[in-house]
């Protein structure tokens, strides 16, 4: 039986302070077998795995002097060495004995000797060190049989008591048949009765405490969002497609709780007041010092409103829009007098969308830090890449046989362009230096051909924000329709067909730079990325400039230009609001009359050559994960200006999602190209995290530099936006007002950022030691195989 | 009948949802067959539905809770299942997690443990265990360049056209083990598998299976 030959003693109470283990191999002690104590159905006789075979190499294994090796490392302790000489005693007993029904959980020990031994290199002695809960030391260890190696390793380091150990273990853990588990458990109970009864108490409470959390967890996952959706798509498109849907499902409840945020701390208190819900009075302060040109913010009249005004106002936020809470202009107040303080409006109005955006932040590096870790790690070790697409390369949940067949075909493509690859390097290693010229000048050629394709597209779009600017102030009944909603949409379409050219363009020129596939990919792909985000900026920075440029006197009086931009906040949000809505539309568009067309001609026309050369459609990851990005940085960009768009951009969000699960159901085939999992999570959110620092220029360009407009909006008292923190702080109590004054200052900024360099350098330092003594450490093993002492 | 619940046990709850006579209940308790599990499969649920499937793969004579807990079910028939029918390495799967003497037969507790390995709770250790023995075609306890050809052929499909030539296969081979090969022997034992396991981003991922 598997278990009979691990003497089980019950440690008497006199000895319990002193280490004993309790699976002892040695061949003498008295205890009672606990498997006869079963009834013989529940005995399986099948529990070895490793047979005759492998029981031969153990004389002379290699983790059998590895074993030696490692008792000679570590430090000498009584117990470590009684525990060596009875294992290897077990090993000697286990070579003499021709039994095949040999216990795999004594070969285990060995091997799991063998991965202490590789858990004595340095980075996971830090590791380890640092962490102090017992089940994290369960966790990290490879090893099977939890009691025996956990114990030695604590005798080693921390020299705390078993009982602890015994009493928390969970059998989930092992590797063991349900049979043996209970076997296992019957004993971990005997053992019970011999604990006191503080052990037994804290036994039990952890015990109970797993529960409750598992309870807690399986409660949770039931509130989780769309789950059986994307259950479903993992299923059938696999795990690649699954994490962009996964991200697109954060982004919702990203921006659902911004909005939340946002409700409660502008919304909420306007809302109170103006219905008259709670006893207060908005609070306008009358301002001396600014001019009263400034002030001046002529309202289109109300009158008769024709029907199409009425959808050229919904598409571009004028009109009607211009003055509901959608937009900055709304929330004109300087403060909310409640019956026992004052609320300060602005002071909210601004901390909240710094609060937003700093959440924003924190939450993605929250979750991109898994991957970071998991993608320094390959990153580092190149040559790990082969294990990986061979150990975890099939993906298990496939249940689909044309699923499994692309799966196969494109496990088989994957392996093949990698094996290409490698030859491909091995060639550029052996580029002449005239090859080496060429290339180099050819790269820097084509690299200039990129950005002069670049500075077009951004002087395009300025071009089209201009024009678009211009001429929105003409006379509405002087326009034609279409012609007026054109104007008012030129800078999205431009933005949009140069989102939809760049990539063809950059995809064709980067076959002539001779770069390696992979780094192809990646390539292309930064580059889309930084021509998306960046038209966003070029959009808002010429707003900025337009806002700001004066060439008479006009700017003078309020700092910006008051004749054609009163209420520049306005503007750009309105701006932003228009962009959002195009996005919107031409998803929809493309779905509906590019996708489905194409899906219907494929299936019923599909005799003809072209149509069969096109193909289905495949659901492109990139392009997809940039277009939610793309909006959801039009989301923190346009917040402060309009501070319902989170709330539009989690409806949004939501119809996308359904609209892509139909397409993907409906029209696609999966792709045969694959795009790993873990690596798309740490690349999705690592262009959020682009997105987000290329939002916070714009924001905070406008907070700090252009002043406020004072016909409308919380700043009106305020030479910018910002200045009202200072004020807000010159009301507090000196000492206060001076600590702050200090934090900030560059006396304290210059040493604190002189302190971290210094902290990321220790780090840079520990990790190139590390990787050096991992070196050697393989070295000494290669060398401990071949020249046995 | 709520205060003999308790969070490890096959609950009478479960029990009723997978329509059992009410007799069969004293029967369960009065045999040894009653005890907690300990399994990953935390969800009652998961372990509910697993009982239905399970007795859906046997004939109709022994459909019953008492039976199908100690009835074995041949290989066959557990490969009929959608979950494991696309599955290249679906044959290993049985033979590994079978506990009979020819290891062709799968019993229900070989059933519930197959597929709390394969679940989101079990640990990767528990996980990278029992894909070493899966993968470990000759079942010798090491990865030799032969496992790795079988297994490399798994992934790539059975037919002679998606199968890699034979340098490039040497290639791809020699390149795993020196990955993977710690002590230069020439094969992958556990503890160097579990090594190359643990730096391995996609594998929690990939090796699971949803009921």
């Amino acid at each position: 039986m598997a278990l009979a030959r691990c003497r089980y003693t019950p440690p008497s109470p006199k000895i319990r302070g002193s280490r004993k283990s309790i699976l002892e191999y040695s061949p003498s002690s008295e205890c009672p077998d606990p498997a006869s104590a079963l009834p013989p159905t529940m005995t399986s006789t099948a529990g070895t795995w490793n047979s005759g075979g492998g029981e031969a190499r153990l004389g002379r294994s290699p983790s059998c002097l590895l074993l030696r090796l490692f008792f000679f490392f570590s430090p000498p302790s009584p117990l470590s060495r009684r525990a060596a000489m009875s294992d290897t005693s077990s090993v000697s007993r286990l070579s003499w004995n021709g039994n095949r029904d040999d216990s795999f959980l004594d070969y285990n020990l060995l091997t799991s000797m063998t991965v202490s031994f590789l858990q004595e290199l340095p980075s996971y002695r830090s590791i380890v060190r640092r962490r102090t809960s017992i089940l994290s030391r369960d966790k990290s260890g490879g090893t099977l049989l939890k009691p025996a190696s956990s114990e030695i390793r604590s005798y080693l380091e921390t020299g705390k008591s078993e009982r602890e150990h015994l009493g928390s273990q969970s059998i989930r853990k092992y590797a063991l048949n349900i049979s043996e588990k209970r076997r296992l458990r019957e004993i971990q109970e005997a053992q019970v009765k011999y604990l006191s009864d503080w052990d037994q108490w804290k036994q039990y409470s952890t015990k109970s405490w797993k529960r409750f959390i598992e309870e807690a967890k399986e409660l949770a996952s039931h509130l989780e969002l769309w789950k059986n959706d994307i259950r479903s798509i993992e299923a059938k498109f696999g795990t690649g497609i699954q994490s962009y849907f996964s991200f697109l499902r954060f982004l919702v409840i990203l921006n659902s709780v911004i909005f939340t945020i946002i409700f409660l701390f502008i919304l909420l208190p306007i809302i109170l007041t103006k219905y008259k819900i709670t006893e207060s009075t908005f609070l306008i302060l009358p301002s001396n010092e600014v001019d009263m040109r400034c002030k001046v913010y002529p309202v289109n009249s109300t009158g008769l409103i024709y029907f199409y005004t009425y959808m050229i106002d919904l598409l571009s936020g004028t009109g009607f829009l211009e003055w509901t809470s959608l937009f900055y202009g709304h929330y004109t107040v300087d403060g909310i007098k409640f019956k026992n303080f004052t609320y300060d409006l602005p002071l909210a109005y601004l901390l909240t969308t710094v609060v937003c955006l700093a959440l924003s932040l924190l939450w993605i590096v929250k979750r991109s830090v898994e991957g970071f870790k998991q993608n320094l790690v390959r990153s580092e070790e190149q040559f790990q890449s082969y294990c990986n697409k061979i150990f975890a390369g099939w993906d298990f949940c496939i249940t689909d046989q044309s699923t499994a067949k692309l799966k196969h075909s494109s496990i088989q493509y994957e392996l093949k362009t990698d094996l290409e690859e490698e030859r491909i390097r091995k060639k550029i290693a052996e580029r002449t230096p005239e090859e080496t010229l060429r290339i180099y000048s050819l790269r820097m050629l084509l690299n200039a051909i990129v950005i002069t394709v670049l500075a077009a597209c951004f002087y395009a779009i300025y071009v089209a924000t201009v024009f678009s600017q211009e001429h929105m102030k003409k006379e509405i009944d002087k326009m034609v329709f279409g012609e007026n909603l054109l104007i008012l949409y030129l800078p999205s379409i431009v933005i949009t067909l140069a989102n939809f050219i760049t990539p063809l363009i950059f995809s064709k020129i980067i076959h002539y730079e001779d770069y390696s596939p992979a780094f192809e990919i990646r390539l292309t792909l930064l580059r889309c990325v930084f021509m998306r985000l960046s038209t966003i900026c070029v959009l808002v920075l010429t707003l900025g400039s337009k806002i700001t440029f004066c060439d008479n006197e006009e700017c003078r009086v309020c700092g910006y230009n008051h004749k054609i931009y009163p209420c520049w906040e306005n503007q750009f949000g309105q701006e932003m609001y228009k962009l959002t809505i195009f996005d919107l539309i031409i998803n929809l568009a493309m779905t509906v009359f590019v996708e489905f067309p194409r899906k219907l001609l494929v299936t019923h026309c599909s005799s003809w050559k072209v149509i069969r050369y096109w193909g289905q459609q495949e659901f492109a990851i990139p392009d997809n994960v940039l277009g939610i990005v793309y909006a959801q940085t039009i989301c923190w960009i346009g917040s402060f200006f309009s501070p319902l768009l989170p709330a539009i951009a989690t409806v949004k969000f939501i119809i996308i999602f359904y609209v892509k699960e139909i397409s993907l159901m409906h029209t696609c085939r999966p792709s045969t190209r694959p795009f790993r999992a873990s690596n798309s999570n740490f690349f999705f959110l690592l262009v959020l995290l682009i997105g987000l620092t290329l939002a916070f220029i714009p924001l905070g360009i406008s907070m700090t530099h252009i002043p406020s407009s004072k016909a409308c909006g919380p700043f009106t008292n305020y030479n910018t936006s910002w200045e009202v923190v200072p004020k807000t702080i010159s009301t507090f109590p000196s000492a206060l007002q001076t600590f702050i004054n200090s934090i900030t200052s560059e006396a304290f900024a210059v040493p604190f950022f002189i302190v971290i360099c210094l902290i990321m350098f220790y780090f840079i330092a520990l990790a190139g030691a590390h990787k050096r003594v991992v070196v050697q450490l393989r070295q000494q093993l290669a060398m401990v195989r071949w020249h046995p002492k | 009948a709520e205060e003999d619940f308790s969070w490890f046990d096959l609950t009478e709850i479960e029990l009723l949802r997978v329509k059992c006579l009410p007799h069969t209940l004293d029967v369960l308790r009065a045999s040894s067959l009653y005890t907690p599990f300990h399994i990953q499969l935390s969800h009652k649920t998961q372990r509910a539905r697993a009982h239905r499937r399970f007795i859906e793969l046997l004939p109709p004579e022994s459909r019953n809770v008492e039976d199908s807990l100690r009835v074995r079910v041949s290989t066959e028939q557990i490969l009929t299942l959608p979950e494991l029918k696309a599955n290249p390495f679906r044959e290993r799967i049985c033979r590994v997690f079978s506990t009979a003497p020819e290891r062709d037969s799968l019993s229900f507790e070989d059933f519930l443990d197959l597929f709390s390995v394969f679940s989101d709770a079990a640990t990767p250790e528990i996980k990278s265990h029992y894909a070493f023995r899966i993968f470990d075609f000759d079942d010798d306890g090491t990865l030799n360049k032969e496992d790795l050809k079988c297994l490399v052929n798994c992934l790539t499909g059975d037919g002679q056209d998606t199968q890699l030539t034979s340098s490039e296969m040497k290639q791809l081979i020699e390149n795993i083990l020196e990955e993977s090969d710690i002590d230069r022997d020439g094969t992958i034992n556990l503890s160097e598998f579990q090594h190359v396991i643990s730096r391995s981003p996609d594998f929690t991922s990939s090796f699971k299976i949803v009921l």
